[in-house]
């Protein structure tokens, strides 16, 4: 439970709202759900739902809303690229398109051996850096992007980047 | 080359450092408001300063600050760094770089609002960058910069960072209060403003994480010292995030009033190619498409010269667009971010971002009629001046100026509509496929 394991946690979290707006702690006690329990199962949205005084169905409205909240297993990393319009100036539907070749999925599939589903994300703010992608797991939310703006990350840089990511 | 005021960390080494940033006058604007000025004296100074709201609207700061409803507390101070808007890539640069005269400027803020608390909502996205800006605020908080009786005074604040899920919607500042209030991200009906009830219903400040970036040199060193940057109506510096077709993509701090041309081929070193500039968009994926000729490139960049052409600055993010671009996929780029990112409060936008979306993926794949490019204006016009939120009319925006200066582009993907000898036109960047439920 996350009450009991994560208990200093979730008060530093409560403490930075009003005692009367605990529900303003639901968007940090769901990525909190979401590294312990990997997606946000019915038992989480429960338990994230008796820690800020929401009905379960309020928190599972707030889940479905945002993008980064999952309600859904998938493989251990989520791979979310940028195909958006100033990425894709600088050659990110290809970059996309040759990266899910390698790795053999289609949007939103997982890789055969359950480590990485490819996603789409909306912009990421890297725009001088495309392509770019990021990796959602367990640890955070973490960016990779070329070096330099001059110097475009290529698909097999990033396949380095997940080989590296796979080994930890 | 430009001093920097905002992008200070471009001329000193470390600035991302608190001692760094001390031994270069850091936390003495706080200091000396807290200790030497009231609140109003503040105001007064950011007032005449000129400074305007670098997150897109570009409303006076001052006067912000100023309408807060009297005698109501507690206030709160909220910073939207929810930055998300393609093509915009200058508050994370800010928050990763130079992170402390943030943190002084919002506390500035703060001070002047009489607010007690400062809640930063930055983007789930920046990750990594608002975990290091919490560990910048815990050496504040060791520091005293933040805490209680700041600099021996009556003073105190709290200033806490409050992390976004992915969604472009928080970045209107009524729906970010909500999510912060914990409920779906869907933008208020206005009166009241955020300065009447804000957070929790009371009266709030709202401001752009570059915007409070510029206020320790205004209180530095005088209203008078900023306003000799810009021009008369739009003051100081702005960040110019530069992308798209050109040499050099970045951020780019530059006086306002600065023409197009020097920012393009200056700055940006040019088109890849030596191509020529087929249109701009200068804030972001919600801008006017602007047509480039040499008087375009001429314009000078600020609030009112730009608006004199029918566009906005806005935050300033320019999107350069050469001349082999094809506007028929950029609406469709634009339609597919601003469709996935509705909130659905509002049916024209909602369900008009659905219908624009189709009927530009069939113009894409060459399935249309030129009847449906006018179906497509017509299903644009609908939604335009229909919902309560700017995102409905961003939506549009780029597809309508497009439509306007670039119709034939549109229709050459079509059956009926298409140059009877095909004019020598290059494919448009092959797309992936787009996920189920996009």
């Amino acid at each position: 439970m996350l009450a009991e394991k994560y208990a200093d946690e979730i008060q530093k979290i409560l403490s930075r709202y009003p005692a009367e707006w605990r529900r303003s702690a639901v968007m940090p006690l769901l990525y909190l759900a979401q590294k312990e329990y990997g997606h946000l199962t019915p038992a989480a949205l429960a338990e994230v739902g008796a820690l800020c005084g929401l009905e379960p169905t309020q928190v599972a409205g707030v889940v479905g809303f945002y993008s980064l909240y999952h309600d859904r297993a998938a493989g251990r990393r989520r791979v979310q690229v940028c195909t958006d319009l100033p990425c894709a100036l600088r050659g990110a539907d290809k970059f996309a398109a040759d990266l899910l070749q390698a790795l053999g999925v289609q949007w939103d599939e997982t890789t055969a051996d359950g480590e990485f589903t490819v996603e789409h994300v909306m912009c990421v703010g890297a725009c001088d850096r495309a392509p770019v992608f990021q990796v959602q797991d367990e640890t955070g939310i973490h960016f990779h992007q070329s070096a330099a703006p001059d110097r475009p990350m290529t698909v097999e840089q990033a396949l380095a980047i997940l080989n590296e990511l796979k080994s930890r | 080359m430009t001093e920097h005021i905002l992008l200070r960390h471009r001329d000193i080494p470390d600035l991302h450092q608190l001692d760094v940033y001390v031994q270069h006058g850091g936390f003495e604007a706080l200091k000396k408001a807290v200790t030497t000025m009231t609140p109003q004296q503040v105001i007064d100074e950011v007032k005449a300063s000129g400074l305007r709201g670098r997150g897109g609207a570009g409303f006076p700061t001052g006067l912000k600050w100023s309408f807060l409803t009297r005698g109501v507390y507690p206030r709160y101070v909220v910073v939207n760094t929810d930055e998300s808007e393609p093509g915009t890539f200058k508050d994370r640069e800010i928050i990763e770089r130079n992170p402390f005269q943030f943190i002084e400027g919002a506390l500035i803020c703060a001070y002047a609002a009489e607010a007690g608390v400062i809640y930063n909502y930055i983007r789930g996205e920046y990750w990594d960058a608002a975990a290091w800006l919490d560990r910048c605020l815990d050496e504040c908080r060791a520091r005293g910069f933040i805490g209680r009786h700041l600099f021996g005074s009556g003073y105190s604040v709290e200033f806490h960072n409050h992390l976004g899920a992915g969604a472009y919607i928080c970045g209107e500042e009524s729906a970010l209060l909500e999510s912060i209030e914990g409920k779906l991200g869907q933008p208020r009906l206005k009166p009241p403003f955020p300065a009447d009830k804000g957070l929790y219903g009371k009266p709030t400040v709202v401001n752009n994480t570059e915007t409070l970036t510029n206020v320790p040199f205004i209180l530095q060193h005088g209203a008078a010292e900023y306003k000799k940057r810009g021009t008369e109506k739009s003051p100081g510096h702005k960040i110019f995030s530069l992308s798209g077709c050109v040499n050099r993509p970045g951020n780019y701090e530059l006086p306002l009033g600065i023409p197009l041309r020097e920012l393009i081929y200056t700055h940006g070193g040019g088109v890849p190619g030596d191509k020529k500039v087929k249109a701009v968009m200068l804030a972001g994926a919600s801008s006017v498409v602007l047509a480039v000729d040499d008087s375009v490139l001429d314009m000078a960049l600020d609030y009112e010269s730009v608006a004199a052409r029918g566009a906005m600055l806005g935050s300033a993010s320019v999107i350069v667009l050469d001349e082999t671009v094809d506007l028929a996929w950029v609406a469709l780029k634009t339609t597919r971010f601003f469709k996935h990112e509705s909130c659905g409060k509002c049916t024209p936008c909602r369900e008009g971002t659905y219908w624009m979306l189709n009927i530009l993926e069939r113009v894409n794949k060459g399935q249309a009629a030129k009847a449906d490019v006018d179906l497509l204006q017509n299903v644009a016009l609908q939604i335009q001046n229909k919902c309560l939120c700017p995102l409905g009319e961003f939506s549009v925006t780029p597809v309508l100026s497009s439509l306007k200066a670039f119709r034939a582009d549109f229709d050459a993907h079509t059956r009926d509509g298409a140059p009877k000898k095909a004019a020598a036109r290059p494919a448009p960047p092959k797309a992936a496929p787009l996920p189920a439920g996009d």
